[in-house]
């Protein structure tokens, strides 16, 4: 047993490292002083990052990706909840049909996502722009958010709604007094986990987005030019940085929205 | 008093079970009144449609003269204490209390002094900050009897709210939450399924089986005259004997094996059943232990089965017969009590105006 115990963790270490290695290349070369991506390093420099700061189309991509993640992740978490609410505490008529389709999108590969929105927004003659890159960002988003808010929903004690109108609040008043507040940290965590795949999609955005690129999408075309490979890797790092950062937020908030109402009971 | 509630031949069906099965009762203002039956018996359903959080299939339900139908939950005048209190988590025990003020429209300058008034009502002076989540078990309870008491409602439910609490702390609750009722003189509708609670603390009681009210009665008349089989084993403990009716007039004769003829006025006999069979019923303390025949008249020979002690009192199972039927005896444990043990030879009298019976 002993030995079985400590193939495991071979594997298992192992397993992070294949995972994990090739994103910790990306510090190293964003701070290494040579133009050409390879061993032995040859030094250290902050010059990469410098750059930056002049590239406008760099700024533009930017701008253009948090407008989408912070709009995308407000609408998947807005119809997430409600999506969530609804199918957690009333029945009706193709409830597990309609959370089927909503959730599918966790399972289609994305270039199906793309192409096809990308077919029915130039059948329908919608021009390609940002929001249509919005839209294909809800559509991936709304099953991650859906299932956020369903576990903040499902340790929502029934009976703290029926004290709430007891007690002669109505339903809105009470979605606002009591439920709301009650999964709040369900809905932080949607919304960062949201702006955090949204942030770095690429295959969606790059179909569906016009002459306005975002930031996944501007990288992916500065492969073409080799000299600007290093500061790539400089911007790839603050990517994972930020990632990293949002990830772990969004994982406390949704910690805390899974213990926060059943602690009371 | 005046009739505060009315429920009229009330039906509630949940797809195909029919948890409310045509009740009708009338609660007069200021009484304590529970609802008693075992789980599964309708009378929670009974008290959510009361509430509003459900609306009978069939019937109606009026409180002080007007017709709660198509009136929601937040526009009656009810307030509920919920079995798991239901205390806002989020909120602090000011903060549950004073929540629903603002709904009944009272100026916020009068909340705090209204919310110190409702916690000094309930013992929990000072709580004003405390956290709900720091609270036990009982503060809860006391807090949602505030948070619901604060907006004086006409009448107050309360949805098995001592259940979740120790032996201990629930009889201190029994006998606060008696007091209270009786001074802040709101109608409390009391849902429970123990009866002791049920008795101790009514002033009437409705036992309910399988979505009907089987008897509505004062805790004094339910024990001593449950109207059926039934009632008489859920509310205590009861012997039953088979007997034959032998003269069916003013008085009812009955013959017994435990004594050749007994008479029991019509007062005491329920169930209209046709039959020449009947059921006698008799409390366990309505029988007296002797350890020899001498100077009792009728005295029922038998030997002890079975000795449990349980403080105050101690059961007897005495067999009477020779096809091993036997009857539960409780003698209380005062001074100078014979002790029994299992085998010995005793004789039963019985209080014999204490039976009733059954012809169903």
């Amino acid at each position: 047993m002993i030995k079985l115990s400590k193939l495991l963790k071979v594997f298992a270490i192992t397993y992070l490292m294949f995972l994990y290695a090739p994103a910790l290349l990306l510090p190293i070369f964003s701070f290494n002083s040579s133009q050409i991506i390879s061993f032995p390093l040859s030094g250290f420099t902050t010059n990469w990052f410098r750059e930056l700061m002049y590239q406008e189309t760099l700024h533009e991509a930017l701008r253009n990706s948090l407008i989408v993640a912070v709009s995308s992740s407000i609408f998947a978490t807005t119809l997430g909840t409600l999506a969530s609410r609804s199918t957690s505490r009333y029945n009706f008529p193709g409830k597990q049909v309609s959370l089927t389709f909503i959730l599918a999108p966790l399972v289609l590969p994305e270039i199906i996502i793309g192409v096809s929105l990308l077919i029915v927004l130039i059948q329908l003659g919608l021009p390609l722009n940002l929001w249509s890159v919005v839209l294909g960002h809800t559509l991936l988003i709304m099953p991650f958010s859906i299932l956020i808010m369903n576990s903040a929903f499902s340790n929502l004690d029934i009976s703290l709604e029926e004290a709430s109108l007891d007690l002669g609040e109505n339903q809105f008043g009470t979605f606002r007094r009591v439920i709301l507040p009650l999964v709040y940290p369900g809905v932080m965590a949607s919304l960062l986990l949201g702006f955090t795949l949204s942030l770095d999609e690429f295959i969606i955005a790059f179909f569906l987005t016009g002459t306005e690129t975002t930031l996944p999408v501007y990288i992916w075309s500065l492969f073409r030019f080799p000299k600007l490979l290093p500061t790539t890797m400089a911007l790839g790092t603050i990517l994972l940085c930020v990632s990293l950062i949002l990830i772990s937020l969004s994982e406390y908030f949704r910690r805390r929205a899974a213990k926060s109402n059943t602690s009371v009971l | 008093m005046s009739t505060l509630v009315k429920v009229q031949e009330v039906f509630k069906s949940f797809e195909n079970v029919h948890a409310v099965n045509g009740v009708s009762l009338e609660i007069e203002e200021g009484q304590f009144y529970s609802l008693l039956g075992p789980s599964g018996c309708g009378k929670t359903t009974l008290l959510r449609l009361i509430a509003g959080f459900e609306l009978p299939t069939k019937g109606g339900i009026s409180i002080d003269g007007i017709s709660m139908d198509g009136i929601e939950p937040n526009r009656r005048p009810t307030n509920m204490v919920f079995q798991n209190y239901a205390i806002f988590p989020h909120l602090n025990v000011e903060e549950n209390v004073s929540y629903g003020l603002r709904n009944k429209g009272i100026p916020k300058s009068e909340h705090s002094k209204l919310v110190d008034e409702a916690l000094d009502l309930v013992g929990l002076a000072g709580y004003n900050k405390r956290s709900s989540n720091a609270l036990s078990g009982g503060q809860k309870q006391r807090v949602a009897l505030a948070r619901a008491l604060i907006l004086k409602p006409k009448v107050l439910l309360l949805d098995e709210p001592l259940s979740a609490l120790d032996k201990k702390l629930r009889e201190q609750m029994q006998s606060e939450l008696r007091h209270l009722q009786r001074a802040v003189g709101i109608t409390f509708i009391l849902v429970t399924h123990d009866q002791q609670e049920a008795l101790t603390m009514s002033d009437k009681i409705a036992v309910m089986f399988d979505g009907r009210v089987a008897q509505e009665a004062s805790p004094r008349e339910l024990y001593e005259l449950p109207n059926s089989q039934k009632v008489a084993s859920f509310i205590g403990e009861m012997n039953f004997v088979n007997g034959k009716i032998s003269n069916d007039g003013q008085e009812v004769h009955v013959q017994t094996e435990i004594i050749d003829t007994l008479k029991i006025s019509k007062g005491r006999v329920f169930g209209n059943s046709a039959k020449n069979n009947l059921i006698l019923g008799i409390r366990p303390e309505k029988i007296s232990i002797h350890p020899s025949r001498s100077k009792i008249d009728g005295a029922l020979g038998g030997k002890i089965l079975d000795v449990s002690y349980s403080g105050e009192t101690t059961h007897y199972n005495v067999q009477y017969s020779t096809d091993a039927k036997s009857l539960t005896v409780s003698i209380q444990n005062a001074i100078g009590q014979q002790i029994y043990s299992v085998g010995d030879d005793v004789y039963l009298q019985f209080d014999k105006e204490n039976f009733i019976a059954f012809r169903e």
